[in-house]
């Protein structure tokens, strides 16, 4: 498809840009630097060999996959309800599902704190998981939604009008069609919960800090090179994820040219 | 939207398999209407001796939020909230318009160089800030070199500092949808008004940002209430001197243990929220 040409915008509102994009990166490429401090590689082999670091992310990563299960599995559940059934609790369900879009992060992080302490729930990695759930199950609602309601329907209809029942429309038409929407809430489910710091500082259990928790209790005790070097390693990561999401992306829209 | 009439002939509403919709609908209740409902009882709650929770009803905690020290700190978040959404739309509309007015190529390199600090932690950015500004970073080796006076120990923590990171933290969320509505806008209506005589400025408030409305509020809304319950920058780049909303809450829960006032101050907050929502809303529907 041509495109029609765009007039440029005026030089001084293009200037902005190049200032807005050193004002992010800047500090950026500062930290990546100081980590090489005394240029050697030597904050990272300690990092390598610090057990604490270790368990941290083995933590993040169960929360993370826990959760971001569960969310898939309570998401699809309620994207079928929204889109698909007769469902009583659509309208309730609609309304929590955009309060938790809109609820500040903390609001809702002292929230379920209070709410695990007045019934004498220990915190733990469990509710931390459970606090992730909540926290990322709009998101992972709005992948699904999105695709049922883009999705013809009359595929489900032809089914049963030979004759299977709902449950078997459900895991042999339905499901089959949303796997690819069913993985893209998952994904995302797990960035926002392995991203999370506030939900998870106020959450977790004495001892139980995740990746990022841990890179905040490390930077309250001072900026060291090697705070800066764990830093850098995790800002790699999410580098690279966006370079893997752009790259499924264009996949994506590849085989879409061909399977209209 | 209108399938379930027909479903109804089909059996689907009979079937089992709409109970699946209890599932989420009861973890909401569970997890989050439940522990919304327990802040809310809370803030009438009195603080008990050791710091727990006395249920004996009280508005003790509502009228000291009301008291002027703790209401002038909601106000300067709501203030300083309000300037973030501000400047991050006098910034992000020129970033939006330039990337969407640049070639094809470019703007796919544009929004990946955007995408890249969006999706990095806030912990991390955060850190890399204070790397910048440490006592022996650079920037305190610049304004040495540049002969300005100032406190090596306060350079990294301060409230100009606490404004930069949250602008820039926030900018993008502003950046991306006002993006996404300039790809699908007719630029050739901005050169037909420049045909008939109109200059930049009048291009952009008479035909542009018309078109950019709905962006433009969820922009706002983006921005606006992240920021009002910011907690991570004001802590780590505030020092002891910056106190926000999203602070003084949670050191109700952290530090003084007085549970029932955190609690009627996140109150508050909500519902302050909550009302900036519908008058956000209701100014999208007028347009």
């Amino acid at each position: 498809m041509m495109e029609q040409s765009r007039p440029r915008a005026p030089f001084a509102m293009r200037l902005i840009l190049p200032l807005v994009l050193v004002a992010l990166y800047l500090p950026l490429v500062v930290m990546v630097l100081n980590s090489f401090s005394g240029w050697t590689l030597n904050w990272y082999v300690e990092l390598f060999h610090d057990d604490s670091l270790w368990t941290a992310l083995v933590r993040s990563l169960s929360v993370a996959i826990s959760s971001s299960l569960i969310a898939t599995f309570l998401a699809a559940c309620a994207a079928l309800a929204l889109e698909r059934f007769v469902f009583a609790g659509r309208w309730p369900m609609r309304i929590l599902s955009t309060i938790s879009l809109m609820l500040p992060e903390l609001v809702l992080a002292l929230s379920l704190l209070s709410w695990f302490s007045v019934f004498h729930f220990s915190l733990s990695l469990a509710t931390v998981s459970i606090a992730h759930v909540t926290l990322t199950l709009p998101f992972a609602i709005l992948v699904i939604a999105a695709r049922l309601q883009s999705m013809d329907g009359s595929v489900e209809d032809a089914a049963r009008d030979l004759g299977a029942g709902e449950w078997q429309v459900l895991f042999r038409v339905t499901l089959p069609i949303l796997k690819p929407a069913l993985i893209s809430a998952f994904t995302l489910a797990f960035l926002l919960s392995f991203d999370d710091f506030l939900v998870t500082y106020f959450t977790n259990g004495a001892g139980g800090d995740t990746l990022p928790v841990k890179l905040y209790s490390l930077m309250k005790s001072g900026l060291t090179p090697k705070v800066q070097a764990l830093s850098s390693v995790m800002l790699i990561f999410s580098v690279a994820m966006v370079a893997l999401l752009v790259r499924l992306q264009s996949v994506r829209s590849k085989s879409n040219s061909i399977v209209p | 939207m209108n399938r379930p009439e027909i479903e109804g002939d089909f059996g689907a509403d009979r079937s089992t398999v709409r109970l699946l919709g209890w599932a989420p609908l009861t973890w909401y209740l569970l997890f989050l209407l439940g522990p919304l409902a327990l802040v809310a009882a809370t803030s009438f709650a009195t603080r008990g001796v050791y710091g727990g929770i006395q249920w004996q009803m009280s508005f003790e905690s509502f009228t000291r939020a009301f008291d002027p020290l703790y209401l002038s700190i909601l106000f300067k978040s709501f203030i300083l909230s309000l300037g973030t959404t501000v400047a991050c739309f006098l910034i992000g509309f020129p970033v939006a318009y330039s990337m969407a007015t640049s070639s094809r190529s470019m703007r796919n390199v544009l929004i990946l160089l955007l995408a890249i600090p969006f999706l990095t932690n806030l912990v991390i950015r955060i850190c890399a800030l204070k790397a910048l500004t440490s006592f022996d970073g650079p920037l305190a080796s610049v304004l040495t070199s540049l002969g300005v006076a100032f406190d090596p120990y306060l350079l990294s923590q301060n409230a100009p500092l606490v404004i930069f990171g949250l602008i820039s933290t926030y900018l993008p969320f502003m950046v991306f949808p006002l993006y996404a509505a300039l790809e699908r806008f007719d630029f050739s209506l901005v050169e037909a008004a420049e045909d008939l005589g109109a200059n930049f400025l009048q291009v952009c408030s008479k035909v542009v940002m018309p078109a950019l409305k709905g962006a433009m509020l969820s922009g706002v809304l983006l921005v606006f209430i992240p920021a009002m319950g910011e907690f991570l920058i004001p802590d780590l780049l505030g020092g002891a001197k910056v106190m926000l909303a999203g602070n003084l809450v949670s050191e109700q829960f952290l530090k003084a243990r007085d549970w029932p006032f955190g609690s009627a101050l996140s109150f508050l907050l909500m519902i302050l929220l909550g009302l900036v929502v519908i008058v956000v809303r209701r100014w999208e529907k007028k347009a």
